[in-house]
């Protein structure tokens, strides 16, 4: 194919694209606008199974199905990493020294880390109230812990942090869902119907699933980020080529 | 212009300066910061639109997952690169 022709191959493709897109952006509703009709029933759907939070509302009970699949997606990403990342046979594993830490550094880092949990654990435990949710809520617990690793050192970490129990977590977390969603077949209805009482609006108990489906998607994330992470500081702290190239591994 | 909408176009722009540095940055480790700093802009933008939710994800994700992946994804292979460079020198 010659040069010319490709150039106006490109040029007709981004052309054509030029106009789709005008088209479509003349037909959306204006920047800011009050009302739109998929967000008016998803809020009275939300409002009627007394969830306070439409967006939890939505992702726990509307749409559910795809939450259970944006989930597996990150279950399945991080097996990938934990067979990506494995200790070959060729590679050595050397315990990383610890290194100095800044006292001031340490303090902030310990003084934070109990205050990042709580907050974690309470994003996941309010998903249905306020914004947050088993996602957000799971990442904030994951990394609060890694605040060890910067305040302390790399064997602090690992000692409260045994890869194990979370990789089983990982599992327990994305099989909670599939069977939460069970349970709804069991009790008559769909797949993943919110089949529980709704409670009342605005408490801790209200939303019926939701909050049970919330909690299952904060063990799977707070465990697989955790695996994740170590996964990747092991290959970054410990794991070296056989000659033992990493002994400037500081921690 | 009411309140709102300056702190949105402030928003914006932020997202756009910080976006343009993670893009002309070279260096990976600190494309790793700016990309935190893009992390906060776009969450503080995100709350300003009143989609708080998508701005915690964006908070624990962009500005603390993704940068600490990176560094350790950097030191990983700067610790191979080091080596082989010990080799090439030994075998020179």
């Amino acid at each position: 194919m010659s040069h010319t022709l490709r150039r106006w191959i490109l040029a007709l493709g981004v052309a054509g694209l030029a106009a789709l897109f005008t088209a479509a952006f003349l037909e959306l509703p204006d920047f800011g606008r009050g009302g739109h009709p998929y967000g008016d029933r998803s809020v009275a759907e939300s409002l009627g199974r007394h969830t306070a939070n439409v967006v939890s509302a939505v992702n726990f009970d509307q749409r559910s199905f795809d939450t259970l699949g944006e989930e597996s997606i990150l279950f399945t990403a991080v097996l990938g990493t934990v067979v990506l990342l494995r200790q070959t046979r060729d590679e050595d594993r050397l315990p990383p020294r610890p290194a100095r830490v800044d006292p001031w550094v340490r303090r902030y880092a310990l003084a934070l880390l109990p205050v990042a949990l709580v907050s974690g654990l309470y994003v996941v435990a309010h998903g249905q109230l306020s914004p947050g949710g088993g996602f957000q809520g799971g990442v904030i617990v994951a990394t609060a812990v890694h605040l060890l690793y910067i305040g302390v050192d790399y064997r602090a970490l690992e000692r409260v942090r045994p890869v194990g129990p979370y990789e089983v977590g990982d599992a327990v977390g994305e099989a909670a869902y599939l069977l939460l969603g069970v349970a709804g077949l069991v009790a008559g209805a769909s797949f993943l119907a919110n089949t529980l009482p709704y409670g009342t609006f605005n408490t801790l108990a209200s939303g019926g699933t939701v909050p049970l489906l919330n909690a299952a998607v904060g063990i799977e994330v707070a465990s697989a980020v955790v695996v994740l992470v170590s996964r990747f500081l092991d290959q970054a702290v410990e794991i070296t080529d056989a000659d033992g190239a990493g002994e400037e591994a500081a921690r | 212009m009411n309140g709102d909408e300056v702190l949105i176009a402030v928003c914006l722009v932020l997202v756009a300066v910080s976006a343009t540095v993670a893009v002309a940055v070279r260096e990976p480790a600190r494309q790793a910061l700016v990309l935190s700093v893009l992390g906060l802009a776009l969450a503080a933008l995100f709350t300003v639109l009143q989609a708080p939710d998508v701005a915690l994800s964006q908070l624990a994700v962009g500005s603390a997952l993704t940068p600490l992946l990176i560094l350790l994804s950097v030191r990983k292979v700067r610790r191979r690169g080091r080596r082989t460079g010990e080799d090439e020198e030994a075998g020179r």
